[in-house]
């Protein structure tokens, strides 16, 4: 930042842009520990994009000098707590790619499998079989039907 | 007065600290937990009894006054969603100790079950009582690391799969909101919400328009509005059924929350309102045609928890006060019924082995009791007269009847067409699971369910039929609410009582 106070240097500014579009491309990839690098990398681009919403100046501590050379303080206090939440969410994003990766042997984060089940019946064009399932007696003794479908069974074996 | 407010948010991080040091004591450890939960509802309804006499009840804390320090606001609002909150998380705590006590299996909690649990609790209702944009960050903050514990407990294999996504998801739109945040600091100098309340009026109406839009995207994917819903169906049905249900009934509704938040005291008037009303009526019906879709009970559960958050969306949309009353009614509702469902379906594994439907059925000649614990919430979800889903979802649609104009006027059509289907799923599941021939996936010898988890259940069930004997009164709250959520100075007076700087 510069002295001066006046507005955000564009090296900030570009900087920014580079950490958020690399992290945004790296979070559309499957593998979990790219997916963990761009979360780093869009971070750390949202941290300095809340270090450039404040003045720049100064160190913010009273008796320095004047009060209208000082640096904005809240932005700061806040960029150290939200870099203490990035750090801990990357550490456990960490720690969910290696147990992915002892589990099943890579990191890639696979399709819901009842998403996949369900596509492929639509392509298929049938309903849940769950839906035909138990009417009639279907092997339950407690059911009492009578005896329709037989009948009409039957009346098609005559003809 | 004023002193009780940090208390729901303190209590629980303190009893998640002893519940840490006490990890081998597991009795000690349960009756802190229970201890814990039980003096935030005692708390929360006498927060909510001051809010509804006297108004907001505000605390700054560390003594700085408001538009330095940061504050604790318990207005109408946030008093009714810590009373809401903080009565289901005790019914699951209630529950989940039922199941610990019964088996020690996979599915059952563990030590850290109990630390986590508190701080999820206390990050819920710091969102609730930030009075700044930073601390109402922050509670999402705490409350989405602990989900991410709860959602892969135990560390197998699905967990972590289904679990991955969900902590991507929830990690993004993490750093949009904390972009807003950033934005919205950058443009007005303040993340005091009153103050920002009059700040935000000032700006242009374009930058106004995209914090706007920023801050609604972040707390979409939180509530799970569609096209942001897709995470959801995926991740909660994998986790332990108190988790999933804690987080089916709270999460998403911490994000409602925000976006009322938003919309009425930020941006009032914005003109996001008919974005809003569109995504609300394609939640509600994509939400419940995924549901008539499923076959396994719990994610056809997801499904129409995504489904209904479109009521609340739609109450909110409406910007009239009867629209954001019939909101905020649903919300409690919701949170309510949806809760006890997953608590059934809980109880469902438990007894027949799975939630897979095509693996169950017969349940109500096996379990009389369980069948009817389902039937009363599923019919209370659908709507059906004269339970409180039914109050409910009358009193939105009846909003956006005396709202008028085109757009409102599909969104009722989609609504009740939404109420028929979710109508449709709950007797098919009926149908399915409870009816036919007796079929259980287990072959293990019955035993009684745990009193405990069945009593927490019942209990649940309870309060959403008692949700429908006090909606009268209910709905005074909620319309008391709405009006000063729509007048906005009796927020801002309360955190700013010398004036706005």
């Amino acid at each position: 930042m510069t002295a001066s106070g006046a507005g955000p240097t564009l090296v900030l500014v570009l900087a920014v842009a580079v950490l958020v579009g690399c992290g945004v491309i790296l979070l559309l990839e499957r593998s979990l520990t790219r997916i963990l690098l761009g979360v780093i990398m869009l971070g750390n681009g949202v941290n300095l994009l809340i270090l450039l919403g404040g003045r720049s100046g100064g160190a913010p501590i009273v008796g320095t000098g004047p009060v209208e050379r000082m640096s904005d303080p809240l932005p700061q206090a806040m960029v150290l707590t939200s870099i203490v939440i990035t750090f801990g969410f990357t550490a456990f994003l960490l720690a969910v790619a290696y147990r992915s990766w002892y589990l099943s042997g890579d990191d890639e984060v696979p399709d819901d499998l009842e998403d996949r089940q369900i596509i492929r019946r639509a392509g298929r064009n049938e309903a849940g079989a769950v839906d035909f399932g138990g009417e009639g007696p279907n092997g339950d003794p407690e059911q009492v039907d009578p005896e329709p479908a037989r009948r009409r069974l039957r009346r098609g074996d005559d003809a | 007065m004023s002193t009780l407010v940090p208390l729901p948010v303190v209590v629980p991080l303190l009893g998640a600290a002893l519940t840490l040091l006490l990890a081998g004591k597991p009795r000690l450890q349960r009756a802190i937990s229970v201890l814990c939960l039980g003096g935030t509802l005692t708390v929360a309804v006498l927060l909510l009894v001051q809010a509804y006499r006297h108004g907001p009840v505000v605390v700054a804390v560390g003594a700085w006054p408001a538009p330095v320090g940061i504050v604790l606001v318990a207005d109408q609002l946030a008093a009714l969603m810590l009373v809401v909150s903080s009565a289901v998380t005790l019914c699951v705590l209630l529950y989940s100790i039922g199941q610990g006590r019964s088996e020690t299996s996979e599915s059952s909690p563990v030590s850290i079950f109990h630390p986590t649990y508190l701080v999820l609790t206390a990050g819920v209702t710091n969102a609730f009582l930030a009075g700044d944009l930073f601390n109402l960050f922050v509670g999402f903050e705490i409350l989405l690391a602990a989900s991410f514990v709860l959602i892969t407990l135990g560390g197998t294999e699905t967990r972590i799969r289904t679990g991955s996504t969900y902590v991507v998801v929830s990690i993004l739109s993490s750093m949009i909101f904390l972009t807003s945040v950033g934005l919205v600091y950058a443009a007005t100098g303040t993340l005091n919400l009153a103050q920002l309340a009059q700040r935000l009026d000032d700006l242009p109406d374009g930058v106004r328009l995209a914090l706007e839009l920023m801050l609604l995207l972040a707390f979409a994917i939180k509530a799970a509005v569609f096209p942001l819903s897709a995470w959801l169906p995926d991740s909660y049905p994998t986790a332990p059924a108190p988790v999933t249900a804690v987080f089916a009934g709270l999460l998403t509704k911490v994000g409602v929350y925000a976006v009322i938040r938003t919309e009425t005291l930020l941006f009032p008037g914005g003109r996001a309102h008919v974005l809003l009303m569109v995504v609300a009526g394609l939640t509600m019906v994509i939400g419940i045609l995924g549901a008539v879709a499923q076959s396994d009970l719990k994610r056809l559960f997801s499904f129409t928890l995504v489904s209904h958050i479109g009521y609340m969306i739609f109450g909110v949309a409406l910007s009239t006060t009867a629209g954001l009353s019939g909101a905020i009614f649903y919300v409690v509702h919701h949170i309510t019924i949806q809760t006890t469902l997953f608590l059934v379906a809980g109880l469902v594994e438990e007894r027949a082995g799975s939630t897979d439907l095509r693996r169950i059925g017969g349940l109500a000649r096996v379990a009389p009791l369980l069948g009817v614990l389902f039937f009363v919430p599923a019919m209370n979800l659908a709507g059906v007269p004269p339970f409180s889903g039914f109050l409910g979802k009358l009193g939105l649609l009846q909003a956006g009847v005396a709202a008028g104009g085109p757009l409102p006027g599909v969104l009722v059509a989609a609504g009740t067409l939404t109420s028929l289907l979710t109508l449709y799923v709950a007797s098919r599941v009926w149908n399915i699971a409870f009816w036919r021939a007796p079929r259980l996936a287990t072959n293990e010898p019955v035993v009684r369910l745990p009193r405990l988890m069945v009593g927490a259940t019942v209990a649940l069930v309870a309060l959403g039929l008692a949700l429908t004997v006090l909606a009268g009164p209910l709905f005074d709250v909620t319309a008391d609410a709405a009006a000063d959520l729509r007048l906005r100075t009796p927020y801002v007076r309360a955190v700013l009582p010398g004036g706005v700087p």
